[in-house]
């Protein structure tokens, strides 16, 4: 409180003291924000520029959102004001950057990006130095706004290198002018691509060039610190060099450079040095350069004392392993290996795996590899180093006698890492028999090693020697009496651990009881695992997440999600969701065209009239499917029906990667359906991401029965494949027929004849004698008369080729009984449709709809 | 962006912190410590750079002191290693040859060439002449009101 109050004073001293215990002492969520920040206000509009500074740094140093909102628009108008003081110019634009910072919306960048950027031009130094910070922020945010700053940086940089260090003199530290600056402007110019105005390029690359040269020259002082300078800025213009990746020379030149300072006696030179060059090695212009250096990378491996350096080195090593070197930078690694530093350790384990599998010709070379590196560093040698070797192993056959070899000699030495254990346990399991005609490696032998271990090992190693062993049954029954012995032996039947006991005693029962036939099959060898991104890789992604820009390729990227149909054809319950969008890397393509044909082609080229009638006459007999579908968006549809009230499920799947905007959907009925059919259709988002799938319900209501559709309307704006804004609007018709309103009921055969007389009246009946469609296969038809929701009565016709049905349509005015009567003809190929229902509408509307489905 | 700065001596002890970026009191304590004793452990031919949480730590060493700063990954270290040097040679000049002690008994005065010559992480302003310009101009403001002040206050003015 007594801070609060030293604030308001007017006195400097107390000013300064109270403000300097605020910044360091202040709790953010202290009641007293409010009062300073009241007095914040005061001092900034103060006349006095040291008071306005010194509320600037409390601001800066506290910076929270508080006092981002309210400070948001006095400090730009502080900043890009004609006649506020340099120093609290430069103060302004730290302390917006510190705003910024805590909350991104502080700033607008529309009218005060000019004047920002202008500060550049600035005559003061430190105006300037403090706004490129600024600038590069914002730039970072709003790239477009700021692109002006791009010439204006090159025109300063260029200004600044150039000048001799009598120009700037102040800012000339140990006669390398403004290095900072010089640093901060070549950060910015990272942020963007390099420039295509050709009088700016060549100005940038100028200045490259300058700056290169000079560190070529000899040192203008024997300080320390002037070398540090200039190389600060050659460093920071050699990432400029790598950001911009276009200038071959230069890339070139920067790799030369780097080289001389891999061998420098400054230990923070070859550090830098190396970490730069890891960069270079993912240039394809570079990469050559860059091995050429390899042989003294490697001796820094060895000789270098710094554990760092080291690890810098072992980046870099990776990084450009490729074909040619990777043998031999895999065998320096593993020497190395042994004797590394344990905290450094898994990674390298992870990142000689990912190289050997990556570069391997030889896969007896990757085994020989990867059984080493289990041997000198078995501990770190995470679980999915040793998945990995086994996929492999499985899934090439040529490899699989190399390295069950290997394996067993591997598990004859004395002393054995579990992991070996593991793998040779898994490994001898699978292709034991491949040795086994080998004298050395005969079964009881393989058998004697493993349990040799047996005792010394883990759980979890014990259960998986338990099923080599088993498998060793299968391969090899002349020793299977030992291995039952092995199973009924006491501390694993009854052994503690639940896993472990119920291997031993199911396996036990296995030997016993099955046939060796039986057994072979059930033991029958591993089939090839699926190949997926390698689990090693994302492991060691998750590790270094910054590496990840290094690794240039391997990683399958995810393909735009497809939608695919899966036609759930329940009859029963229509629960679940019917179209799911798929997200996995399969194509669809089987499965889709599959589809396509059942509901026709999908191809839409009609425009604004409802044109979709073929899909939806299609739907009649299905309840659920695909409406409509185009490279867009798909639209689908899931119908349930009870009595005379219908819910019509709308599934509508943006199949582009960007959001569809302003969506929407309007259901209408023609006028006559109005009165014949309620609709209600729930509100949908008017937005849509890309690649998701959003539903929307429609119930409705049968008042009467009713013969047109109703139509829906979708319009959205969606960008299409160029990244131009459209907009797609469609009517569609829905499928929402009599028939949907059906319930079947069953009636015995003089039921079904009588009613039949019943319905005798010629207003009843409605007959159509038309040629068939599709082929006249008697399971189809029936499919679909089932579909159609009436029941289909069987053996009620005296003639078997016909079909009836018969069902009540639901509406809320009445029950319509409905009789249905299909008579094939086979060798005319056509049909004889005879509906009758004591309403005419129905009788006729059916007959046309089902005269469209055979 | 300078995450934080912390200036500590031989023995551990800690002479000054300026933190950049806001963290709770435990995290902070704990950064401190963990930072002095990964420094003061490390060899003296060792390299000035270490790996410390996803953020570079720079740090030498004047005399009995320790100065040591955090900064991103995308910063430039030597150009760190420079910032630490301009700020000694600034506490240098206004000291007049400065030790541990001269930092110990006016801390506050530490504090403000600081705050010049940094604000928010970034570096504000390079030139040796202009920081001490302004603090020399603090200074005066503070003799003023001293002898000043101190006769208003009791009524001589």
């Amino acid at each position: 409180m007594e801070a609060v109050n030293l604030l308001s004073s007017n006195k400097y001293t107390e000013k300064q003291i109270g403000y300097l215990f605020i910044s360091v002492l202040i709790n953010l969520n202290s009641d007293l924000i409010k009062l300073i920040i009241q007095s914040i206000k005061n001092d900034i509009q103060s006349r006095n520029p040291v008071h306005v500074n010194l509320a600037l740094q409390c601001i800066a140093n506290i910076g929270s959102r508080d006092m981002c909102e309210a400070f948001a628009d006095d400090l730009p108008k502080l900043l890009t004001s004609g006649d506020t003081v340099d120093s609290v110019k430069q103060s302004a634009a730290l302390c917006l950057l510190k705003l910024f910072r805590t909350s991104n919306d502080v700033i607008s960048p529309n009218e005060t990006a000019s004047r920002i950027v202008h500060l550049l031009n600035d005559s003061h130094l430190g105006v300037v130095t403090a706004a490129v910070s600024l600038i590069e922020a914002l730039s970072k945010k709003w790239p477009e706004e700021f692109k002006g700053c791009v010439s204006l940086a090159i025109s300063r940089l260029s200004r600044i290198v150039t000048s001799t260090y009598t120009d700037l003199q102040d800012y000339t530290y140990y006669f390398v002018p403004a290095p900072w600056l010089c640093v901060k402007l070549l950060r910015l110019l990272q942020n963007y691509p390099p420039p295509e105005d050709p009088a700016n390029k060549t100005r940038l690359l100028e200045c490259l060039d300058g700056i290169l040269n000079k560190a070529q020259d000899a040192p203008k002082s024997k300080k320390v610190q002037h070398a540090n300078a200039k190389n600060a800025v050659l460093f920071e213009a050699i990432s400029l060099i790598i950001h911009m990746d276009s200038e071959p020379n230069l890339l070139v030149r920067a790799c030369n450079q780097l080289g001389t300072f891999l061998s420098h006696r400054e230990t923070n030179l070859r550090y830098l040095a190396l970490e730069s060059m890891c960069l270079l090695a993912t240039s394809e212009f570079s990469h050559e350069a860059v091995k050429k250096h390899q042989e003294t990378i490697i001796n820094s491996l060895k000789t270098e004392r710094d554990v760092s350096v080291r690890q810098r080195a072992i980046d870099l090593l990776y990084a450009m392993c490729d074909r040619t070197n990777a043998e031999n930078i895999v065998a320096e690694m593993l020497t190395y290996l042994e004797t590394a530093d344990y905290s450094i350790r898994e990674e390298m384990v992870l990142k000689v795996a990912i190289l050997a599998e990556k570069y391997a010709t030889d896969y007896t070379w990757y085994v020989d590899v990867i059984l080493k590196l289990i041997r000198i560093a078995g501990d770190y040698v995470s679980e999915e180093v040793w998945y990995r070797v086994i996929q492999i192993v499985v899934n090439r056959e040529d490899v699989q006698g190399y390295a069950s070899k290997t394996v067993f000699e591997a598990l004859q030495r004395p002393a054995c890492h579990e992991n070996m254990v593991k793998v040779g346990g898994y490994i001898l399991g699978e292709f034991g028999n491949l040795i086994a005609g080998d004298q050395r490696s005969s079964p009881q032998i393989q058998f004697d090693l493993l349990h040799s271990k047996y005792h010394l090992c883990s759980v979890s190693t014990r259960c998986l020697l338990l099923s080599t062993y088993v498998k060793f049954c299968n391969l090899f029954p002349e020793i299977k009496g030992h291995i039952q012995q092995v199973f009924s032996a006491d501390h694993n039947l009854k052994n503690p651990d639940a896993e472990l006991q119920q291997r031993a005693v199911e396996y036990l029962q296995l030997s016993k009881i099955a046939s060796p036939d039986v057994l072979a099959t059930i033991l029958e060898e591993m089939p090839q695992f699926p190949e997926k991104e390698s689990s090693l890789l994302s492991k060691f992604k998750k590790t270094k997440p910054q590496v990840e820009e290094i690794e240039n390729q391997v990683a399958e990227k995810k393909q735009r999600p497809q939608a695919v149909m899966r036609d759930l054809s329940q009859t029963g319950s229509i629960t679940g969701k019917i179209i799911d969008l798929d997200d996995t890397v399969t194509t669809n393509g089987s499965s889709n065209s599959g589809i396509i044909d059942i509901f026709g082609t999908g191809a839409q080229n009609g425009t604004a009239p409802a044109d979709n009638m073929q899909e939806v006459l299609k739907l009649m007999l299905k309840p659920n499917g695909i409406l409509f579908e185009d490279p867009i968006i798909q639209i689908g549809c899931k119908l349930e029906t009870r009595s005379n009230l219908a819910r019509l499920g709308m599934f509508y799947g943006n199949k582009t990667n960007a959001a569809f905007d302003n969506f929407a959907v309007a259901v209408n009925c023609p006028t006559q359906l109005t009165d014949q059919l309620v609709v209600q259709a729930k509100p949908v988002d008017p937005s849509v991401q890309g690649g998701a799938q959003v539903q929307q319900l429609i119930n409705f209501v049968c008042l009467q029965e009713f013969t047109e559709q109703p139509v829906i309307q979708v319009s959205f704006n969606y960008t299409n494949t160029n990244g131009t804004q459209q907009s797609f609007s469609r009517l569609l018709y829905l499928p929402i027929f009599i028939n949907k309103f059906f319930e079947p009921t069953d009636m015995a055969a003089e039921q079904f004849f009588s009613r039949w007389k019943q319905l005798n009246q010629a207003n009843q009946e409605s007959q159509n004698v038309f040629a068939a469609k599709f082929p006249l296969d008697n399971d189809a038809i029936k499919n679909k008369l089932m579909g159609l929701g009436s029941k289909l009565l069987e053996n009620v016709d005296p003639n078997p080729e016909n079909f009836v049905c018969a069902g009540i349509i639901h509406t809320q005015a009445l029950q319509i009984g409905t009789l249905i009567r299909l008579e094939p003809n086979r060798q005319a190929k056509m049909y004889r449709l005879t509906v009758r229902s004591n309403r005419e509408m129905a009788a006729k509307t059916l007959c046309a709809l089902l005269a469209e489905q055979f | 962006m300078m995450h934080y700065m912390i200036l500590f001596s031989r023995q551990g002890k800690l002479r000054l912190q300026k933190w950049y970026v806001a963290y709770p009191d435990k995290v902070k304590k704990k950064i401190t410590r963990e930072l002095v004793t990964m420094i003061l452990s490390r060899k003296p031919k060792m390299c000035a750079f270490l790996e410390y949480k996803d953020m570079k730590v720079v740090y030498k060493r004047y005399a009995s002191l320790y100065f040591c700063c955090a900064i991103d990954q995308s910063d430039n270290e030597l150009l760190c290693l420079e910032i630490i040097h301009r700020y000694v040679e600034l506490l240098d000049k206004y000291f007049g040859s400065v030790c541990e002690l001269d930092i110990i008994f006016n801390f506050e005065k530490a504090y403000f060439i600081l705050d010049e010559f940094l604000l928010a992480g970034e570096v504000q302003e390079t030139s040796k002449k202009q920081v001490l310009k302004a603090i020399s101009a603090q200074d005066l403001l503070q003799e003023e009101e001293t002898i000043q002040g101190f006769f208003e206050d009791n009524g001589l003015g």
